[in-house]
């Protein structure tokens, strides 16, 4: 048994001329978080309908908990999934959708409620569907992903809806069945969401695949820069010459002087700009978020 | 047997099928189209209008007979067939405008499998609406003979049980192709509305004006071809050409979806 939860190796769909996804490679390990992140329509959820076995690739293989996705028969009964957003029967209660799903994947009724409780529907699980707010549709997704008890979870922007409190139950959520031993395969558009419970990083633009890794090889491509500011703007000009003279690349933007180089410099600035006369009313040594190293490795400051 | 055919896949669909909504109202509109061909059959006898569809007259003589206690429900199949349509029809391309489909699909990935629970279920749940079609009909029958002045001594013989057998079994085999029929186009046009539209449309219009302008197609149109399945025959259309030709209508069609359905990527 590979120790692998997910591998796929030049995973392609293509529409016409069009490559939704083009010659993805990437791998999840057993028992991590991985985040799967792109803009919108960059074919994260075209990727993952393939994992799942709703549309066929155009090339290219891929395993999931060591069986080819060819047979998802093989594999689905321990996965469970969430795709594109929530989607059930307006006018079953949240109890009987999630007992037609449970009934066909012949798990049992026993543990619905529990499930409900899980998400946090608990008391509205005898409501219709189509009485729930966007956020309880999308924990109802969730339970009927959990279903199965799953070892790979797989998610597709779960949060999508859910308030600051709900996202926050999210990640607490994800984090426990890594914890129990679920490998949580989960996308958004959103890096910022990801990088707090992500192990793993999937990066996905344009059907390309331009990162996949340790979220940790992301961090150390992050380039450490130092904010400025002074009381008079013609300042900056000086304290870009300092940068400059100290080998330190700087740019002006808003009449904030951004100069990449590590915190430890700011000392050595604070003092030439002091030797200078400058007064400085700011210096913030700051690191880049990773949605921001992202672009700046990708070149895409979209 | 158990590769083609998973119990689990069954009981679930009957869990949307049993739904109040869907079951107490197609039930309702099952026993009053039933209750409402049977009442007019007996009220009528004695209009010169007539008393059967299309102003046809069932005589006092011809409802005396063994056959007569199930004139009524086999006159109300093709009504029952196009409540059979729909609900197969919507029961399957609701899931297409649900998007409901990809998670059926991901907790049964053999999508044959899938399709055949979902159509046996379907198919037990037209059984269900003709049993009660019958009852109806035939306590109506009962019920309204007295006032028709019709004797009903012949209905309760051995011959009559084996009319009873006889039409319950044509009606239901009309009834689930009607129903058959609704599956395709659910799974062929992936909207309710439209399979809904489209299969109406084409019985209750279509070929009624096909066959005004030229009888001889009637032998031809696949909803007179299921309506006579139900009657055991006419005179235009026997019962063996009636069963051959919507068989061969439902396996092509059958096969077409089937394929489909099995190849066609879920995207939505």
């Amino acid at each position: 048994m590979s120790n692998l939860a997910v591998a796929v190796q030049d995973l392609s769909k293509k529409y016409g001329d069009t490559f939704a996804v083009s010659h993805a490679n990437f791998e999840v390990p057993m028992g991590t978080v991985c985040g799967f992140v792109g803009p919108n329509g960059s074919g994260k959820t075209t990727t993952i309908r393939m994992l799942l076995g709703l549309i066929s690739p155009t090339g290219g293989t891929g395993e999931i908990l060591g069986h080819s996705i060819k047979h998802p028969e093989r594999y689905l009964a321990s996965v469970g999934a969430m795709i594109e957003g929530p989607a059930f029967y307006p006018a079953l209660t949240g109890r009987e959708n999630l007992n037609v799903l449970a009934t066909l994947g012949g798990y049992g009724t026993d543990h619905v409620q529990s499930l409900l409780e899980r998400v946090g529907l608990g008391d509205r699980g005898n409501s219709k569907y189509k009485t729930y707010s966007l956020g309880m549709k999308q924990r109802l997704g969730i339970a009927a992903a959990l279903l199965p008890n799953p070892k790979l979870l797989i998610l597709d922007e779960p949060t999508n809806g859910l308030d600051p409190e709900g996202i926050q139950e999210v990640r607490d959520l994800l984090k426990s069945l890594a914890q129990e031993g679920t490998t949580v395969f989960v996308s958004s558009h959103l890096l910022s969401e990801l990088e707090l419970i992500s192990q793993h990083l999937v990066m996905l633009r344009k059907g390309k695949v331009l990162f996949a890794g340790k979220i940790e090889d992301l961090f150390l491509a992050q380039q450490p820069f130092i904010l400025v500011k002074t009381p008079n703007e013609i300042d900056l000009v000086k304290i870009q010459e300092i940068a400059t003279s100290a080998g330190h690349k700087s740019t002006i933007r808003s009449g904030v002087a951004h100069i990449e180089g590590p915190a430890e410099w700011a000392a050595e600035l604070n003092k030439s700009a002091f030797a200078a006369g400058i007064t400085l009313s700011q210096l913030s040594p700051m690191l880049p978020s990773l949605e921001e190293t992202f672009f700046e490795m990708t070149g895409d400051s979209e | 047997m158990n590769q083609i055919f998973k119990a689990q896949v069954f009981r679930a669909e009957w869990r949307k099928l049993r739904r109040p909504t869907l079951f107490i109202g197609t039930m309702l509109a099952s026993a009053g189209l039933t209750g409402l061909v049977t009442s007019l059959l007996f009220l009528l006898i004695d209009s010169p209008q007539g008393n059967s569809d299309r102003g046809n007259m069932i005589s006092r003589d011809i409802l005396q007979l063994p056959s007569g206690l199930t004139i009524g429900f086999s006159n109300a199949a093709g009504l029952l067939g196009i409540v059979a349509l729909c609900v197969f029809a919507a029961q399957t391309a609701q899931e297409y405008t649900y998007g409901t489909l990809r998670n059926l699909l991901v907790r049964q990935p053999r999508r044959l499998q899938l399709l055949l629970g979902k159509y046996l279920s379907m198919a037990s749940f037209a059984v269900v609406m003709v049993i009660l079609a019958a009852t109806v009909s035939m306590s109506l029958a009962f019920g309204l003979s007295g006032k028709a002045k019709v004797a009903t001594d012949a209905w309760v013989t051995s011959d009559a049980l084996h009319e009873l057998a006889k039409t319950f079994g044509n009606v239901l085999l009309s009834v689930i192709a009607f129903g058959t029929v609704g599956m395709i186009l659910g799974l062929l046009l992936r909207s309710p509305i439209s399979a809904i539209s489209l299969g109406v449309i084409w019985l209750l219009i279509v070929e009624n004006i096909l066959i005004a302008v030229k009888a001889s197609l009637g032998k031809w149109m696949p909803g007179n071809l299921m309506s006579t399945i139900a009657t055991g025959g006419t005179s235009n259309v026997s019962y063996t050409h009636a069963i051959s030709f919507t068989a061969m209508y439902l396996v092509v069609g059958t096969v077409i979806v089937t394929t489909l359905f099995k190849r066609r990527d879920v995207s939505n």
